[in-house]
């Protein structure tokens, strides 16, 4: 993808939580978005998926502008997809229907043709004796793949996560981001927000480290984590590897 | 016996074993039921039940119609409270305003002096002649009111987390409404709407003063007639219980059924 956030605020109010973010990569595959807690980052993802606007600058996804109506950003949103920390899966469907219904109703598919990807889907995933479970009687490393295999299912142009593991145990964590790392080998692109730092050094060729609603540092993750050039940077990696 | 008389003490509060429920249950309701002999013993009360009973196609026909009022406006309400929780999220203000002035208007005043005003006011000035219809209107917007709420809480129940889901997904406000609000919003109303229902038969019972025939005037009729008080109204009131105790009950089960699932 190519990607530019140009001098990106968002305003909550009176409080600023992006303040003139820029970010150009020209050609990336999966760029991570770190950072503490509060700096902006779920925010910044919220607005490349086009769920909230932006109170000034601009969002370039492969050259095309992120519009500002809401009839065409529901378009934009259409060619996105998005995984967040918990799921979000809907309570009342089952797995099969959370994935197959937004295909049919949304992406105009027939309802045949979207349960058959839907299944597909779920088998890759390991789901297929799951498919008629509803969300609470799966497991959450369960849901989220089937949040990732929804995110999936239109074959969007980039996918979001926003730190898809915060919300499970070590194993169930391990099982999701080798998922998204087999994604990415298999050539989806995506952003992801995440506090793994050796998945992101390993699975991400860009990194940005995010605070205060600004980029403070950004490059290619192999220089991000192996030679950190700010004094915050460096104290941040250090504390996130300690534990 | 004590095992039957008394919850025992290490087992959790809501948990009573059957033959204690069936068996504490029975003597409370015979120690009523002797409450109730004692005083009627010291009023020296003639009882007339054969005077009544000639009377019970009367009950019958009332307590129908009851049935029958309660529920066309529990449909009726149904249909306004629907209207109501959604004019809430209107994005034209005035509808929001004119919907909130009727809910909050509608629970604020007691039902009698709303039947009493649409009936001998508005119904009057409308031309509004057939009684039933007026009190069927007059239920119904009452009711409407709570169901009302009933659904915006339902509504508002659903997590905002949902919501951004679905926009993520690409859902119109619309779809949204359709496919994920209001499935959800209407489980979760079913057990407060089920005890509406029972409030409703309850409620109804005031459309009495508009010489609506239903089941309290029906009793109150043979009550002039027969002169024996105790005999007409008793009926009365078992014949409310029938209704309301088992709705009362399905209300609770499928709150059970709802805490259950979620
Ligand atoms: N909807 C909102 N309303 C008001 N303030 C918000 C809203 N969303 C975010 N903020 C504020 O914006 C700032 C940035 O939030 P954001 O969620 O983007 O941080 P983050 O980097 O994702 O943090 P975390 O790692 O804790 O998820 C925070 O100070 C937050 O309080
Ligand atoms: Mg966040």
């Amino acid at each position: 993808m190519k990607l530019a956030l140009e001098n990106l605020s968002k305003s909550y109010g009176q409080h600023q939580a992006l303040d003139g973010l820029d970010l150009h990569l020209e050609n990336a595959r999966c760029l991570t978005l770190i950072g503490p807690s509060g700096g902006g980052k779920s925010t910044t993802l919220r607005l490349v998926a086009g769920l909230e606007k932006a109170s000034g600058g601009h969002i370039l996804l492969n050259d095309k502008a992120v519009p500002c109506s809401e009839e065409e950003l529901r378009d934009y949103r259409k060619s996105i997809g998005v995984v967040f920390q918990s799921y979000n899966l809907f309570p009342h469907f089952d797995a099969l229907t959370n994935i197959a219904l937004p295909l049919e109703k949304v992406h105009g598919v027939a309802k045949a043709d979207a349960q058959e990807r839907a299944y597909e889907l779920l088998a890759r995933f390991k789901l297929a004796d799951h498919s008629r479970k509803k969300p609470s009687e799966l497991s959450g490393g369960q849901n989220q793949r089937v949040a990732i295999a929804r995110s999936l299912a239109h074959d969007p142009e980039l996918i979001l996560f926003d730190e898809p593991t915060s919300a499970l145990d070590p194993e169930m964590s391990a099982q999701i981001l080798d998922v998204i790392e087999e994604l990415i080998q298999s050539g989806k692109d995506c952003i992801v927000v995440t506090h793994q730092m050796g998945f992101a050094k390993r699975a991400s060729d860009y990194a940005a480290f995010i605070s205060h609603g600004k980029v403070a540092e950004s490059g290619t993750s192999k220089d991000l984590f192996d030679s950190p050039q700010s004094q915050e940077l460096r104290q941040f990696l250090e504390r996130e590897l300690k534990y | 016996m004590r095992a039957l008389l008394f919850q025992d003490p290490d087992s959790d509060p809501t948990a009573v074993r059957a033959a204690a429920k069936w068996a504490s249950a029975t003597l409370a309701l015979s120690f009523l039921c002797l409450l109730a002999l004692a005083a009627f013993a010291s009023l020296e009360y003639n009882w007339n039940w054969s005077a009544v009973f000639k009377y019970k196609t009367k009950f019958i026909e009332g307590w129908l119609l009851t049935i029958q009022v309660s529920s066309v406006s529990l449909l009726v309400a149904c249909i306004i409270g629907g209207l109501s929780a959604l004019s809430a999220r209107s994005r034209f203000l005035p509808l929001r305003y004119l919907f909130k002035i009727y809910v909050e208007g509608t629970r604020g005043t007691p039902l009698l002096v709303q039947i009493l005003l649409i009936f001998y006011v508005f119904a009057d000035a409308a031309h509004l002649e057939n009684r039933y219809v007026v009190g069927v209107l007059v239920l119904s917007f009452f009711s409407g009111a709570y169901v009302s709420e009933i659904f915006r809480a339902g509504i508002e129940s659903i997590g905002s987390s949902q919501l951004l889901s679905a926009k993520a997904i690409g859902f119109t406000p619309y779809q949204t409404f359709r496919y994920i609000i209001f499935p959800q919003a209407l489980r979760r109303s079913l057990p407060a709407l089920a005890g509406q229902f029972a409030n409703l038969i309850k409620d109804s019972s005031l459309l009495s003063i508009i010489a609506i025939e239903e089941f309290t005037l029906n009793a109150q009729e043979v009550n002039t007639s027969t002169l024996s008080t105790f005999e007409s109204f008793f009926p009365l009131a078992v014949g409310y219980l029938i209704l309301t105790l088992p709705i009362f009950h399905l209300s609770r089960r499928l709150e059970k059924r709802l805490a259950f699932d979620s």
